[in-house]
C-alpha cells in the first residue's frame, strides 16, 4: 500500500474536541477528500446538509427523497419512526444519502465530530462514488435530473388532488404502490427522466396514449380487410413483466391523468430499483471506505486516539452480525457481508494464501485498488457474491445452508463452511439476492380483448412456493386500475396450482381442470 | 466542489401533511382507541395525548410475496455445531428465526399493533368529533374585561414613547417653511442687491449701502434662525385606543346530589361526566366559567374541591339546587350575555313531593334561559319519581333538555356522546 503516512505523523490533529463546527466539518471534508482522491474515488459534487433529528425523521419517512408527493403511507412511516425514536428503541441512522447530482447527504446536528467525519467518509465518498461508478446506477438512473423529476411529480400529484379530489388520487396511488415492485423494467434501459422534457411531453403523451388505448378497444367494425383476421388475437403478443407499464399503456378505463400518476410511481420505482439490487455492495463499499479513509487519517496523525476509539466503537456496531439463533437476528446484515467481502478482496490481493490462489487465480496478488474498483463498477449483489465470496469469509461468518421443503418433516442442513460446501453456500447465498427469485415471478399473460376484457396474470412458481396471503388484496388494487375482471394463476410444471380472482368467483373444480389458455 | 449547508432552521414539519392524511384515513380506528382510553383513564389525565394502537394487519400495504410452503433454501450465519446432512425440526411458524431463510423476514404475521402517539389536541379532536353543543348561540358581546389595543391614527397628545418621528418632523418642517417664507423671500432680494452692488466697479461701490444690506441680511438670518427647529405642537403621537374584545362566554352549572345515598364511586362517575362536559365547553367557547352547586336538603354554592370531595349526609331535596341555580343566574349571569349550560347528576333519590316542584322550576324558571340542560342518573336501580317528572320535562322541551342513565363508569363516554351527538338538521 502506498502510505506516505510515517513521514507525516508529526501532523497536528484537525480537532481534539468532540464538538463540531462548520469550519471543522469543512476541514475534515477537505482532508478526507484529498485521501479519497489518492484512492481514486470518483464522486459527484457533495452537498452536505446539517439537519436536526426531527428533520432526519422527515427525511427517513420519505425514503430519503428530499421531496416527495404526499401520501398517507409516508405519514405512517413517520409515526412509526417517531414512536420508536422517542422511546429510544431506535437510533436514527447517522446518514441518509441519495443518488443525485450533486449528491445530497444529511448530517445530524446531535452527532459528535467523530460521527460527522464518519458520515462524510461513508456517504459523501463511499456511497457517492458507488452511485457514480456502479453500472446499474449508470445505466438505470439519471442522477442529474432526479430532483427535478421529484419536484415535477409532487406538483403534478398535488394538482391532481385539487382537480379530482384527495380520495380519488390517494386510492390510485395506493393501488400503484401495491404493484410498485412490478413497475420496473428489469432488462430494458428506460429513458433517462428529465423534468423539463417530462413536462413538455406530458400533454402530448396523454393524447397519444389515449389514442392507442382506444385503438385496442375499438369495437366499431372497420374496413373489410380486418374481417379476414378472425382468429383470436393474442394480446399482449409477449408476456409483460412490468405490470404498471402494462396498466399505464393499456388499461381501458384510466383517464389520462391517472396514466400519468401510474407513470410517476413507475418511474420512482425504477429509480430505486438499482438500490434494491446492490444493497450489500453499496453498504459494503461505503463501510469499507469509511473504515479505510478514517484509518488513513489516523495514520497521518490527523485524528486523535479518542477519535479512533469512538469511530471503531460505532463501526463495530454497524458491522455486527448476530448469529441465526440470536433474538436480534434479522437476516444477514448487508453491512457485515459487504464490508467483510470488500476487506477480503483487499486481503486476497495483498496477502494471498494458497487457498486464495486456488479460488481466485486472477485477483490473488493483483493491485487491490484496481480489483476493488473493478468489482464495484461491474457487479450487482447476486453476481458480486457469486464472484467474490471467498471460503475465508464463509468461515468467518460461519455460513451454512439450509433446505426447507414442505414435503419433508425436517429442515436439512445441506452445506456448511467446509471444503465440500463452499460452492453450494456461495451459490445459495447469491441466489438469495436475486430479486426475481426473491419476489414471485408474475407476468401479464393475456387480455380477453374480444370478450369481457378480463386481464389474466401468470405466476410462474419457483420450487413450488405459493403466493402469499396478501395476493387477493393486491389483486383488488390491480382490479381498480384495470377496471375489469382480473385473474391470476400460479403455474407449476405447466399445471395450474392455484388461482385468485377479483371480483372473486367460484373456483372451478380442480378435478375437471380449469379452462384457461396456457399457451 | 463540496457545499455545506445549514438546514437546521428549515421547517421540520415536512411530514405533517402525510401524518394528517394517515390520521384521517384511520379515523375510525383512532376514534375507537380514544373512546376506550376515555373510559379507562383516571379523572386527572382525561385530556392528555394518547398512544394509539392499530392492528398492523389493517394498515399493511399489500404486495405480491411468497407464502409459506414450497421448497426454499437459505443461508444463515453463525453456525455452531451443524454439519452437512444434519436434520433439524422445523421451528414453529411465526418464530422468524432459523426458518426459511429468505422467507422468514418478510412474513407479516405475528407483528404487534402499529402504535403511535397523538397529541392532546388531536386526542380532544377525536374525543369530541361528531359532537356539538345543542342550541349553540354564540352570544357575542363587547365584554368589559378584555381589551385589545388598536391603532387609531395620529394624535397631538400622547406619551413620549409613542412619538411618531416621521410625522413630527414633517409637521416641524412645514411649520418652519410657513414661518420663514416671507423672510426668505426678503433675504433673497437683499442677497441679490448685495451681490450686484459688490460686482460693481470699485469706484462705483457704495460702501454704506453694502454695509446696510449686510446688516439687514444678518438681521433677517437671525430672525430665520430664531424659528425653532422643533416645537411642542409639532410633536405627533401614534394613537392607540382600547377596543373591547367580543367574546363568547359560557357558564356551566354543575349540580350534584351529595346526600347520604351518593357514595364516592357514584360521585367519581359524576365528576368524569362533568369534566367531559367542561372540556367540551372549553373548546366551543373562549371563556367558560363553572359554578358548582351541591345539595342535600339544602343547596350551597361551593368550590371545586368541596364539590367533589367533602362528605355530607342527609335527605335529598333536588329543587333546592335548582332554586339556587336560578338565583345565581339572575344575580351574575344575565341570559342575554351568557350561554348557559346545566348538568345535573344524581342517583335519582328525592323527596317524593319535591319532584314535581323540580319540574315546575325547570320548565318555568330555568329552561327558557338555558341553552341546554342535561341530567344523568347514576344508578343501577329502578327509576323513581324524579326520573318520571323529568321525562315530562323532556317531552315538553325536547331540544333543550336531555336525560340519560349511567350504570357503570364505562357508560359515561357513550352516554356523553349520546347526549351531544350531532343532530342532522
Amino acid at each position: 500500500m502506498t502510505n506516505p503516512a510515517s513521514s507525516l505523523s508529526t501532523n497536528t490533529p484537525i480537532s481534539t474536541d468532540s464538538e463540531w463546527t462548520f469550519e471543522l466539518i469543512n476541514a475534515y471534508d477537505k482532508a478526507i477528500a484529498s485521501i479519497a482522491k489518492e484512492y481514486r474515488l470518483d464522486t459527484y459534487p457533495n452537498q452536505i446538509e446539517v439537519i436536526n433529528s426531527e428533520q432526519m425523521m422527515d427525511a427517513y419517512a420519505s425514503v430519503g427523497m428530499p421531496l416527495g408527493y404526499s401520501h398517507w403511507s409516508y405519514g405512517k412511516q413517520f409515526l412509526n419512526i417517531e414512536q420508536s425514536y422517542s422511546r429510544g428503541q431506535m437510533g436514527l441512522a447517522y446518514e441518509i444519502v441519495i443518488n443525485a447530482n450533486p449528491c445530497i447527504a444529511y448530517l445530524m446536528e446531535e452527532n459528535s465530530m467523530t460521527m460527522q467525519a464518519l458520515v462524510i467518509a461513508h456517504a459523501c465518498y463511499g456511497h457517492n462514488s458507488f452511485f457514480k461508478g456502479n453500472y446499474l446506477f449508470r445505466t438505470w438512473t439519471d442522477a442529474d435530473s432526479i430532483i427535478d423529476y421529484l419536484l415535477f411529480a409532487k406538483n403534478y400529484i398535488s394538482e391532481c388532488e385539487q382537480r379530482y379530489g384527495l380520495e380519488e388520487v390517494e386510492n390510485l396511488i395506493d393501488s400503484c404502490h401495491a404493484l410498485m415492485n412490478y413497475g420496473v423494467d428489469r432488462y430494458k434501459r428506460p429513458y433517462p427522466i428529465s423534468a423539463a422534457e417530462e413536462k413538455q411531453r406530458q400533454r402530448e403523451r396523454e393524447e397519444q396514449l389515449q389514442k392507442q388505448v382506444n385503438d385496442l378497444w375499438r369495437t366499431i367494425p372497420t374496413a373489410a380487410q380486418d374481417e379476414q383476421v378472425d382468429e383470436p388475437i393474442r394480446f399482449p403478443p409477449e408476456p409483460e413483466e412490468n405490470l404498471l407499464y402494462f396498466v399505464e399503456k393499456n388499461a381501458p378505463l384510466l383517464e389520462p391523468w391517472q396514466r400519468e400518476v401510474v407513470r410517476i410511481v413507475r418511474k420512482i420505482a425504477q429509480y430505486f430499483y438499482p438500490q434494491r439490487q446492490t444493497q450489500v455492495m453499496n453498504e459494503g463499499w461505503a463501510t469499507f471506505w469509511h473504515y479505510t479513509l478514517l484509518n488513513t487519517l489516523f495514520d497521518r496523525g490527523l485524528v486523535t486516539d479518542g477519535f479512533m476509539l469512538e469511530f471503531l466503537h460505532s463501526h463495530s456496531g454497524v458491522v455486527f452480525q448476530p448469529p441465526y439463533d440470536s433474538p436480534h437476528y434479522n437476516g444477514i446484515n448487508p453491512y457485515t457481508l459487504g464490508f467483510t467481502m470488500m476487506s477480503d478482496i483487499r486481503r486476497i490481493c495483498e496477502f494471498p494464501t494458497d487457498e486464495d490462489r486456488h479460488w481466485f487465480p486472477d485477483i490473488a496478488g493483483s493491485d487491490w485498488l484496481d480489483t476493488l474498483h473493478f468489482a464495484m463498477r461491474n457487479f450487482k449483489d447476486e453476481s458480486f457474491i457469486l464472484q467474490y465470496l471467498s471460503p475465508k469469509v464463509m468461515r468467518d461468518l460461519k455460513l451454512f445452508c439450509i433446505d426447507d421443503d414442505d414435503q419433508n418433516r425436517e429442515i436439512e442442513i445441506t452445506a456448511i463452511h467446509d471444503a465440500p460446501g463452499y460452492q453450494k453456500v456461495r451459490e445459495t447465498l447469491a441466489r438469495h439476492y436475486n430479486l426475481s427469485i426473491r419476489e414471485p415471478n408474475i407476468q401479464v399473460h393475456s387480455v380477453d380483448v374480444r370478450g369481457d376484457r378480463s386481464l389474466t396474470l401468470h405466476h410462474v412458481q419457483h420450487e413450488r412456493r405459493p403466493l402469499g396471503e396478501q395476493t387477493g388484496e393486491v389483486l383488488r388494487h390491480l382490479h381498480r386500475l384495470w377496471g375489469f375482471d382480473v385473474h391470476i394463476y400460479s403455474i407449476q410444471d405447466d399445471k395450474v396450482s392455484a388461482g385468485f380472482h377479483c371480483p372473486e368467483i367460484e373456483e372451478p373444480n380442480p378435478e375437471t381442470g380449469i379452462i384457461i389458455p396456457l399457451a | 466542489m463540496n457545499y455545506i449547508i445549514d438546514r437546521r432552521l428549515n421547517s421540520k414539519n415536512k411530514s405533517t401533511v402525510n401524518r394528517q392524511r394517515f390520521l384521517r384515513r384511520y379515523r375510525k380506528h383512532i376514534q375507537k382507541a380514544v373512546s376506550d382510553a376515555v373510559s379507562k383513564r383516571s379523572i386527572t389525565d382525561i385530556d392528555k395525548g394518547e398512544q394509539i394502537g392499530i392492528p398492523s394487519k389493517d394498515i399493511s400495504e399489500p404486495i405480491f410475496n411468497h407464502g409459506k410452503g414450497g421448497h426454499s433454501t437459505g443461508v444463515l450465519p453463525g453456525n455452531k455445531d451443524f454439519i452437512t446432512g444434519d436434520k433439524i425440526a422445523r421451528p414453529p411458524s411465526g418464530g422468524g428465526q432459523g426458518g426459511q431463510g429468505p422467507g422468514a423476514s418478510d412474513q407479516g404475521e405475528g407483528m404487534d399493533d402499529f402504535v403511535f402517539q397523538i397529541t392532546q389536541d388531536e386526542f380532544l379532536d377525536f374525543m369530541f368529533e361528531g359532537l356539538e353543543l345543542p342550541n349553540l348561540v354564540k352570544r357575542q358581546l363587547a365584554g368589559d374585561e378584555e381589551f385589545k389595543m388598536r391603532r387609531a391614527g395620529i394624535s397631538n397628545e400622547g406619551s413620549p414613547g409613542r412619538i411618531n418621528i416621521v410625522r413630527s418632523l414633517r409637521s416641524a418642517n412645514a411649520r418652519r417653511l410657513a414661518l420663514t417664507g416671507g423672510k426668505r423671500k426678503k433675504l433673497k432680494v437683499l442677497l441679490e442687491q448685495l451681490h450686484s452692488e459688490q460686482e460693481k466697479d470699485c469706484a462705483l461701490k457704495d460702501q454704506r449701502l453694502i454695509e446696510k444690506l449686510s446688516d439687514d441680511i444678518e438681521h433677517i438670518k437671525k430672525r430665520i434662525k430664531r424659528v425653532p427647529w422643533l416645537d411642542d405642537f409639532d410633536l405627533k403621537y401614534n394613537l392607540h385606543v382600547k377596543q373591547p374584545l367580543p367574546r363568547s362566554k359560557a357558564v356551566m352549572f354543575c349540580l350534584m346530589d351529595v346526600s347520604g345515598s351518593m357514595n364516592q364511586a357514584t360521585k367519581d362517575m359524576a365528576k368524569r361526566f362533568f369534566i367531559l362536559l367542561y372540556l367540551f365547553l372549553k373548546r366551543s367557547y373562549q371563556h367558560t366559567e363553572v359554578v358548582f352547586i351541591r345539595h342535600h336538603t339544602s343547596a350551597k354554592e361551593v368550590d371545586e374541591q368541596e364539590f367533589f370531595y367533602s362528605r355530607e349526609t342527609g335527605g335529598t331535596i333536588v329543587s333546592s339546587a335548582l332554586k339556587l341555580m336560578s338565583e345565581v343566574l339572575n344575580d351574575r349571569y344575565p341570559a342575554g350575555e351568557w350561554n348557559i349550560y346545566g348538568a345535573q347528576a344524581s342517583d335519582g333519590d328525592n323527596w317524593n313531593d319535591d319532584s314535581s316542584a323540580c319540574r315546575e322550576l325547570l320548565i318555568n324558571e330555568l329552561l327558557p334561559k338555558l341553552q341546554y340542560f342535561s341530567y344523568i342518573e347514576i344508578t343501577p336501580r329502578d327509576h323513581q319519581a324524579l326520573w318520571e317528572e323529568y321525562k315530562e320535562v323532556q317531552a315538553n322541551h325536547p331540544d333543550g333538555f336531555a336525560m340519560q342513565q349511567i350504570v357503570e363508569s364505562s357508560d359515561i363516554y357513550p352516554v356523553f356522546r349520546e347526549l351531544f351527538h350531532k343532530k342532522v338538521a
